[in-house]
């Protein structure tokens, strides 16, 4: 390895070779890895802020918005748990989608990726 | 409206019954206790290698990395404090089963396959990789071992609650012996059973969490006939606070200062549990980064319907048993579960004792596996990264690493043992939400700078983790948590309380992702780019790990 940290190591285990620093920049400059980054971050990060966004809108209304969160809905049931109901089922719907974009376009790129590399080293 | 709350006379029968079926409930919890005790051990004659003793070994299934995340995630919090929380404030304790669960979003989208990818025992290895090893090491372990301490703070007070509900144990005495009691079994657990022990036992008491949840659910629906409304409705009048019970604003409602304080708590805890040490560390136990996704995806079931279970157990307790009766217990309402269960078993029966006792067994059980959980992350943060990295720089061996985190094993569980005297009428939820508070403060940060900021430095690195940690910290030293609230502090007595709010995640977050971006600007240093290009690509192929 060319920089001057090693990643300390005091212990051994069974491990494939690792490609060298050289390796790894060229890998991080490729347009490969340039698409699977693309791949990731244009999903994961948006998809982030969203859901983020959505719970402080949820916090915020529970915090300033206390007429509308009371309104009945049905019987003793009210905006503010429905909201919280929905806070669930976005989560649930999030967990998925997300698996389901990283199985489709995520895993077989980064598969790709590192058998060559490890091939490589 | 108000004062259409009765009191059972029943209840006052209680106590009596209680001390009548003592033998039954030392019975349930010397069985956990026996059988999770052969666990350990069995498993502590497989751990070998400090890959066994860190990682067990990296060979559990998605499905049991699962479970067992849930069975690390759901504290004394999750179930004896959100219930307390929603029993007592209503709608303003369901912010805590909210926010807990939304919060598994960041960590599967973010952190679980990054980490598992690049980091092999600690989240420390994570946070150093591109940077210089020993003081980011160092500030790593110190924030691990602090955030953890917070956690087990909250888990000692909640067994202290338990104990003497059960026992009747209600001297000071009793209940640091009891608490001393968990604390030499998370040490036993930790020491024999490693990684691998710790995880067999969280899976169990996931299993019993569930299971027991789902019964006082059923229990609980059953007296509703299933009418969640009537449910409601009924909480709402015995509550004494009508309509308003249901709407958000009971507790943090009041004034301005403390809806910042309800805001304050959202944060931490969405932003908390991709922080949380003993949490990362459970996605180096299973093999890929893929399998790690999975885990989150199923931990994410598993919890999502646990905490959707505490709006029977709140408003369940709050419906059947009422306000008065919860704080008499334990004003903070961390008694609401198990009075919950006595009372669906038939209070004074020999099933209301049943009931009670199974429950709190569980409830034991809870606290055991997070403890054991909590300190394992923090020995092993002790060992990985200060004495093997920091101390001897690389050069000790498996043997003495191993050896190193077995003595801070005991020294943590001793320091738990000693803080745990003090904790005892805050809600268990609210302190967890502390530990959640510095967690995203400090570690959060640098965990997504590291992986995503191709600028990031060690002096970034530094003042984001100590900035985060210290604020926090401080914050929460001058806050209504310790001194100055005649019913809750930790010390009653006294008040030096300036910080009006509760939990300091409002400013301390924001504080450690500025002092990160600030830091890294400001440094004279060059970020290393092939350490970067090493991180990156191993973060999203896997590359290299194993």
């Amino acid at each position: 390895m060319a920089t001057d940290a090693p990643t300390p190591e005091g212990i051994t285990e069974t491990r494939p070779a690792e490609p060298t620093t050289e390796a790894f920049i060229a890998t991080q400059e490729s347009a490969e890895f340039g698409e699977l980054r693309h791949a990731y971050r244009s999903f994961a990060f948006p998809l982030t802020i969203a859901f983020v966004l959505w719970y402080l809108l949820y916090v915020l209304l529970s915090n300033y918005a206390g007429g509308f969160m009371g309104t009945k809905v049905y019987s003793n049931i009210n905006v503010a748990f429905v909201f919280g109901l929905a806070q669930f089922v976005t989560t649930f719907l999030i967990a998925w989608l997300y698996s389901r974009h990283a199985a489709a376009k995520l895993d077989p790129k980064a598969e790709a990726i590192k058998s060559r590399m490890e091939a490589d080293a | 409206m108000s004062a259409a709350y009765q009191s059972h006379p029943a209840l006052q029968l209680a106590a009596s019954s209680t001390t009548e079926h003592r033998p039954l409930i030392i019975t349930l919890f010397a069985v956990f206790v026996a059988a999770t005790l052969g666990i350990t051990v069995w498993a502590g004659r497989q751990t070998k290698s400090a890959s066994d003793f860190y990682a067990g070994g990296r060979q559990f299934t998605a499905f049991q990395n699962g479970l067992a995340v849930s069975g690390d995630y759901m504290s004394a919090a999750s179930f004896l404090g959100i219930a307390g929380a929603i029993a007592l404030f209503g709608y303003d304790g369901f912010l805590y089963s909210i926010g807990f669960l939304v919060a598994w979003l960041v960590a599967l989208l973010l952190v679980a396959e990054p980490l598992r990818n690049s980091g092999r025992y600690t989240m420390g290895d994570v946070l150093a990789y591109r940077m210089r090893q020993r003081p980011v090491r160092t500030a790593s372990g110190v924030s691990t071992i602090i955030v953890s301490i917070f956690y087990l703070l909250a888990q000692m007070a909640g067994a202290g609650v338990l104990v003497s509900l059960l026992l009747g144990i209600t001297s000071d005495a009793g209940k640091i012996l009891i608490v001393a009691l968990v604390g030499v079994l998370m040490i036993v657990y930790v020491t024999i059973g490693g990684m691998k022990g710790t995880t067999w036992v969280q899976m169990v008491k996931a299993v019993l969490l569930i299971a027991g949840a789902l019964l006082m659910t059923f229990l609980v629906l059953l007296k509703f006939n299933f009418n969640i409304s009537d449910l409601l409705g009924t909480a709402a009048s015995k509550s004494g606070h009508g309509a308003a019970f249901l709407e958000p604003g009971l507790k943090y409602g009041a004034t301005g200062t403390s809806k910042l304080d309800f805001l304050s708590l959202g944060i931490a805890l969405v932003l908390g549990t991709a922080g949380l040490p003993h949490i990362l560390i459970r996605f180096y136990t299973v093999p890929t980064a893929k399998a790690a996704r999975k885990s989150v995806n199923w931990a994410i079931g598993i919890i999502g319907a646990f905490y959707l279970m505490t709006i029977a157990l709140g408003f369940g307790a709050a419906a059947l048993i009422g306000p008065d009766e919860i704080k008499a217990k334990n004003p903070a309402g961390n008694a609401a579960a198990p009075q919950l269960a006595e009372y669906l078993g038939g209070v004074g029966s020999t099933g209301g004792a049943v009931l009670l006792a199974v429950i709190s067994a569980v409830a034991f059980a809870t606290i055991l596996a997070v403890v054991a959980g909590l300190t394992l992350a923090s020995s092993s943060s002790f060992a990985h990264d200060i004495y093997a990295n920091v101390i001897r720089k690389g050069k000790a061996t498996e043997k003495e690493e191993m050896r190193a985190a077995r003595w801070a094993t005991v020294l943590i569980g001793a320091v738990a043992i000693a803080l745990g005297a003090f904790a005892r009428d805050m809600n268990v939820a609210g302190l967890v939400a502390l530990a959640f508070a510095v967690a995203a403060s400090a570690n959060l940060p640098t965990i997504l700078y590291s992986l995503f900021w191709k600028r990031f430095t060690t002096q970034g690195a530094l003042w984001s983790i100590y900035g985060g940690l210290a604020s926090s910290v401080f914050l929460v030293l001058f806050s209504p948590v310790v001194s100055g609230n005649p019913k809750t502090s930790m010390f009653k007595g006294v008040d030096f309380a300036w910080f009006p709010l509760e939990n300091p995640g409002l400013i301390s977050i924001p504080l450690g992702f500025l002092l990160g971006w600030i830091g890294s600007l400001l440094s004279k240093e060059e970020p290393d780019r092939g350490k970067y290009a090493e991180l990156e690509v191993k973060s999203l192929t896997g590359v290299g790990a194993h």
